[in-house]
């Protein structure tokens, strides 16, 4: 039986998660764990986060998380979610400036004050709901799901890699925007697989039967 | 290609069964809350929100045990309201597998609970409801003010200023409901809507009043709202979600189907 780690740091509920990676394969088990041995034992590893970028990084450091995340990056498919995403980045630009993991190479920034549609509506920030992710290259974690399908997202900063390469999807607010990254064994998504209904499940359900190879 | 617009079916759960007033008087049952939310689930609402208006204490953990079971099988966001005071029960929601929650009267009482909810929780998962009443008279610049209690409790707070407050204390989402509309089916009080939707930064989600499906597409185009969230159309097996969604479509609206 195969085994999936759900990192827990205390940042936001993690309910959701480990029910959709149940649901999306039962026959994989699936602990929600915050010590080092546990995350590295597993064959694959799910790294979730709400909220502030300071606080995350903080718990992190202080777990010495950071250090163990860095290592599951190099070894076993990893999958960042939301904040998780983020903190792979090299630094965010939350919080007056935040270092971060660096799994990625880029920056982490802010959607602009004042966005409008085409039609002169304000957009909203937190940039919430169901947009469509448009896949920029084949991906094992893209199977069986159909281009431009709608996922679900919250969240008012997005990444911003310094190699396009890696972008593995994006989303229009009006622009468009990096909304997945895809590096060797890791993926990470900005927005929610776990409450992106259908899609979101086959996402997850990819991730589980992945190899690490893109 | 864009975001699509919202369609949020809300269930007022009272002692673990669905109920809609109507007026807020003749109280009609209308089924298990899981039972409709894996039915809404499958006919493609964008989120589900659990309004508990259980009257006693005694019965909070219903609503918790509902979210629970909804969470384990339905994939899609869910928000509860009613009763929410205290971190402890943000906390109960959020464990029971609720990703946001709607603070209501407890924001009127003491503002400084949404901002300590914020911090405490993330933006992301604080809605702050506002029951809104129209309080000029015929011809006078249109102003509404806070009300609690069902509607029947005047605050003397403006809402527009309200609104925009509740989000500098850190107010992810906004849930407008017009009590001159709500149970009415005549359709969402549109100037209301708009006027808040354009005041505030955040997602607006309208509530209140909807008869039928143009109420619906009218809330966001003329009232400038992200999202809509009605009840007893749906409940009732009236319109499913995905005509709502078709008809929205229909008007030019984006929509998820």
């Amino acid at each position: 039986m195969s085994s999936v780690a759900v990192i827990d740091y205390g940042m936001g509920n993690l309910h959701s998660i480990v029910k959709a990676l149940q649901h999306a394969a039962p026959e994989v088990e699936v602990v929600c764990v915050s010590d080092a041995d546990s995350i590295l034992r597993a064959d694959r590893v799910v790294f979730p986060g709400v909220g502030a970028i300071r606080d995350c990084m903080q718990a992190l450091n202080h777990s010495g998380l950071s250090a163990v995340i860095q290592q599951v990056a190099k070894s076993k498919p990893l999958l960042g979610i939301c904040l998780g995403m983020q903190a792979l980045l090299t630094d965010s630009e939350e919080n007056g400036g935040t270092p971060c993991l660096d799994v990625f190479a880029g920056h982490v920034v802010r959607f602009p004050e004042s966005l409008k549609d085409s039609d002169g509506n304000l957009l909203k920030i937190p940039h919430m709901g169901w947009n469509q992710v448009h896949q920029q290259q084949q991906h094992p974690l893209w199977e069986n799901i159909p281009q431009d399908s709608r996922f679900y997202f919250v969240h008012s900063y997005y990444a911003q890699p310094d190699d396009a390469a890696i972008t593995a999807a994006t989303t229009q607010y009006p622009d468009a925007f990096t909304c997945a990254l895809a590096q060797n064994n890791v993926f990470a998504v900005q927005f929610h697989p776990e409450k992106s209904q259908a899609v979101g499940l086959q996402l997850l359900k990819n991730f589980l039967h992945w190899d690490g190879q893109a | 290609m864009s975001l699509a617009k919202r369609i949020i079916p809300c269930l007022d759960v009272d002692n673990g069964r669905v109920v809609k007033g109507v007026k807020f008087v003749d109280i009609r049952d209308a089924g298990d809350p899981v039972e409709i939310a894996r039915r809404y689930d499958r006919e493609g609402a964008d989120e589900i929100t659990f309004l508990d208006i259980t009257a006693t204490h005694d019965n909070r953990d219903t609503i918790a045990h509902v979210v629970e079971q909804v969470a384990s099988e339905v994939f899609i966001p869910l928000t509860v309201g009613g009763g929410i005071r205290t971190l402890e029960d943000i906390r109960r929601m959020l464990n029971a597998g609720a990703d946001k929650v709607g603070i209501n009267s407890a924001a009127v009482s003491n503002p400084e609970f949404v901002r300590e909810a914020a911090q405490r929780f993330g933006s992301q998962c604080i809605v702050v409801a506002i029951d809104a009443k129209k309080t000029s008279l015929p011809g006078e610049t249109s102003r509404w003010e806070i009300f609690t209690h069902g509607g029947r409790k005047p605050t003397g707070i403006d809402a527009i200023a309200w609104a925009k407050k509740m989000v500098d204390y850190g107010a992810g989402e906004i849930l407008l409901t017009s009590m001159d509309r709500d149970g009415t089916r005549e359709g969402f009080d549109l100037p209301l809507t708009r006027a808040i939707s354009e005041a505030v930064s955040v997602p607006v989600i309208a509530s209140g009043g909807v008869g039928n499906l143009d109420h619906l597409a009218d809330g966001i185009i003329e009232g400038k709202a992200d999202a809509v969230l009605a009840a007893s159309i749906f409940h009732f097996a009236e319109y499913t979600i995905e005509q709502a969604k078709q008809h929205m479509a229909s008007r030019g609206i984006e929509v998820r189907l």
